[in-house]
Formats: structure tokens, sequence, C-alpha cells
């Protein structure tokens, strides 16, 4: 199945770009990154960091799980070595997902350097948008397309962090846990929407499964383990699959 | 003063932005060379698509700060019925997110939190 093509695909970089913003605009991660990161702004308030340097944190490390672990090492003081290990381990994501769209939109001649600022964007969000539309736009503007997506979710995010720390006396007590219930819901059902191929439901599915039994047993490297486990065995059924048909 | 000003900006970059940064650079290094068709990529959309569902099951059997004080129950039964409002709502993200986070706030409120 390629890409839905609503409209003629835009024809110069800047036209890319601002398809980007306004997909970004209007999807379900506009909701899901502003309630994130008003809820993260709060957090950092309560551990008594800087309004300034929750926004930078944002821009910087934009990964919401990390910064939560990041929060909370800063402002409890302690195991900042630790936490800088855990922020590491929960970002691994972001590895594969790199990985699997460049080929998607970089051109014969994108040097590596001009990839660093577009891979900067890269988050669960940014990802799913642009796997789903980035076969439906010419190669060469898929990078603006992407970084269209990446800047307008990522200045809400900016936003979101201010309005979260200077509110978060006025945020009714369950806001917290809606703010970081967000993200797994988020992940699910996007990540469930993006999953055409056989191979990708079954390693959805997989991960599902196999993420709970690692954690339980307390395995090292939990995450990382979910992802080859799981990974490889729905690339083995798929590819099963493929011969025996 | 001004150290202390910048301590946190130090750590910000050292403890935060280049551990989870670096896993987006060796993004560039590994992918750069890679073809769209081949088949490690289809390998590597299998993990990446793992990895985020091992996310999704981490977040909520083990959360951090505030979640933690939703019962366990009441998080598992709230993204299952985010789940299926999404498989059943003609597959929209939004019906998935607005239901889940309802069932986990109406749940809360009911059953402490």
């Amino acid at each position: 199945m390629s890409a839905p093509a609503i409209e003629p695909p835009p024809q110069s970089a800047t036209a890319a770009f601002l398809f980007g913003a306004r997909t970004a605009g209007t999807s379900v991660f506009m909701f899901v990154i502003t309630v994130t990161y008003i809820g993260f702004g709060a957090l950092a308030h309560d551990y008594g960091l800087s309004v300034v340097w929750a926004m930078v944190s944002t821009a910087l490390v934009w990964a919401g799980p990390a910064q939560v672990i990041l929060a909370g090492a800063l402002g409890s003081g302690t195991a900042l070595i630790e936490g800088a290990l855990a922020v590491c381990l929960s970002s691994v994501r972001l590895l594969p997902m790199v990985v699997a769209l460049l080929p998607l939109v970089k051109g014969e001649r994108t040097r590596a350097w001009q990839l660093v600022v577009p891979v900067h964007f890269m988050a669960v969000s940014v990802w799913v948008e642009a796997m789903r539309l980035a076969p439906g736009i010419a190669r060469e503007h898929r990078i603006a397309f992407c970084n269209g997506i990446g800047v307008m979710l990522m200045s809400t995010a900016v936003m979101a962090t201010a309005a979260g720390y200077f509110l978060s006396a006025a945020l009714p007590a369950l806001f917290g846990a809606a703010a970081m219930f967000i993200t797994p819901m988020s992940f699910l059902v996007s990540t469930a929407r993006n999953s055409r191929l056989f191979l990708e439901k079954t390693a959805l599915a997989l991960g599902l499964l196999i993420g709970p039994v690692l954690a339980f047993g307390k395995v090292e490297l939990d995450l990382l383990w979910t992802g080859l486990i799981g990974g490889s065995l729905a690339y083995a059924i798929g590819r099963m699959r493929r011969a025996a048909s | 003063m001004t150290d202390l000003l910048l301590q946190p900006y130090v750590a910000l970059v050292l403890l935060g932005f280049l551990p989870s940064e670096v896993w987006r650079w060796l993004g560039i290094v590994l992918g750069r060379g890679l073809d769209e068709e081949s088949e490690i990529i289809l390998w590597v959309r299998a993990v990446a698509t793992a990895l985020v569902a091992g996310v999704v099951a981490r977040i909520v059997l083990f959360p951090p700060g505030a979640l933690a004080s939703v019962p366990l129950a009441v998080r598992l039964f709230a993204i299952t019925c985010g789940f299926l409002a999404f498989y059943f709502i003609r597959r929209s993200p939004f019906a998935g997110v607005l239901v889940g986070e309802a069932v986990l706030v109406v749940g809360a409120l009911v059953f402490g939190g």
C-alpha cells in the first residue's frame, strides 16, 4: 500500500517543508506533544529546575522518556552517571528508527553532515508521520518534508514546556499521570496504524509480549533485547511466510 | 555564580543530550549506505517496531513518577480500551488516544490514583 495521495505532491523544498508542518499540525501528535510537554514542564518546575533549562532540554534532548529520567536525576541530585546511562538506554529506539528512515529520505548525493540536523528531529512522532507520507513526495524534497514535521512538533513542544512550567500549580492532580500515559498510548496506536506489513504487525505483537517478560525478569538492557529478539523473530517469521507462498 | 548557573546546562548536554543524540548519529553512520528495498532494512524496521512496542510495555508496567500512583489494572485496562477504540473507530489514532486517556483518568478517580 502506498502513502495516501490527498493532494498533488509539493513541487519545491519550501512547499514540502510547509506540507510537513501542516501534516504535523493536523496530526494526533500535535495534541500528544502538547499534553506530554505540559506534563514535562510541570515536572521540571516541581524538581526545581529553571524554565529556560526545561525548554532547552526539550529542544536538545527531544525524547520524552529520556527527559523525564534526566529531570529526575538532576532534581534529586543523585546517581548522575546512572541517570545518563538510563537516558541512553531509554533512547535506543532512535537508532533503528533513523536507520529505517534514512534510505527513504536521503538523495544520491546527500552528505552525512547534511543529515545531522534532520535526524535531530527524529522521534516516534516524526518517524511515524515521515514513514507514512514521505513515499508520496519527490525524493529530493523528502528531507525538507521531515524537517517541516520536526520543526512544527518541536516548537510546539518547547512552548508547551513553558506553559506547563508556569501552570504546574494549577494543573489537576491527575494531569501528571495522564501526561505520562499519553506517551505509550500514542506510541501504540500510531505504530499499529503504520504497521501495514505482516512483518511490522508481528514485530509489534512480539515487542508487547517480550518486553514485559524481560522487564519482569530484570534482564539488563531489556529494551535493547526486546527490539533485537522481537524484531529478528518477526523478520524470520515473515521470511518463512514469504518463502512458503 | 556563573559556574552554578551553567552547571545545569553542562549536565543537560553531558547527561541528556549526548546520551540520546549518540543513537541518532550512529543511525546516520549505519543507515546511510543502505538500500530502501534491502532485506536488512526490513529487519531494521522490525527491530524499530518491536523496540517501540517494548517502550510501550515498559512505561505501562513500570511507570515513572506520577503514573505509578495509578493502579496497574487501571493502566492495563486503559491501554487496552485505547487500542480497541483505535481499532474499531476507523483506525483513528485520535480515537485511541482520547479513549485511553479518558479511561485512565476515570479509572484513577474511581479506584484511587
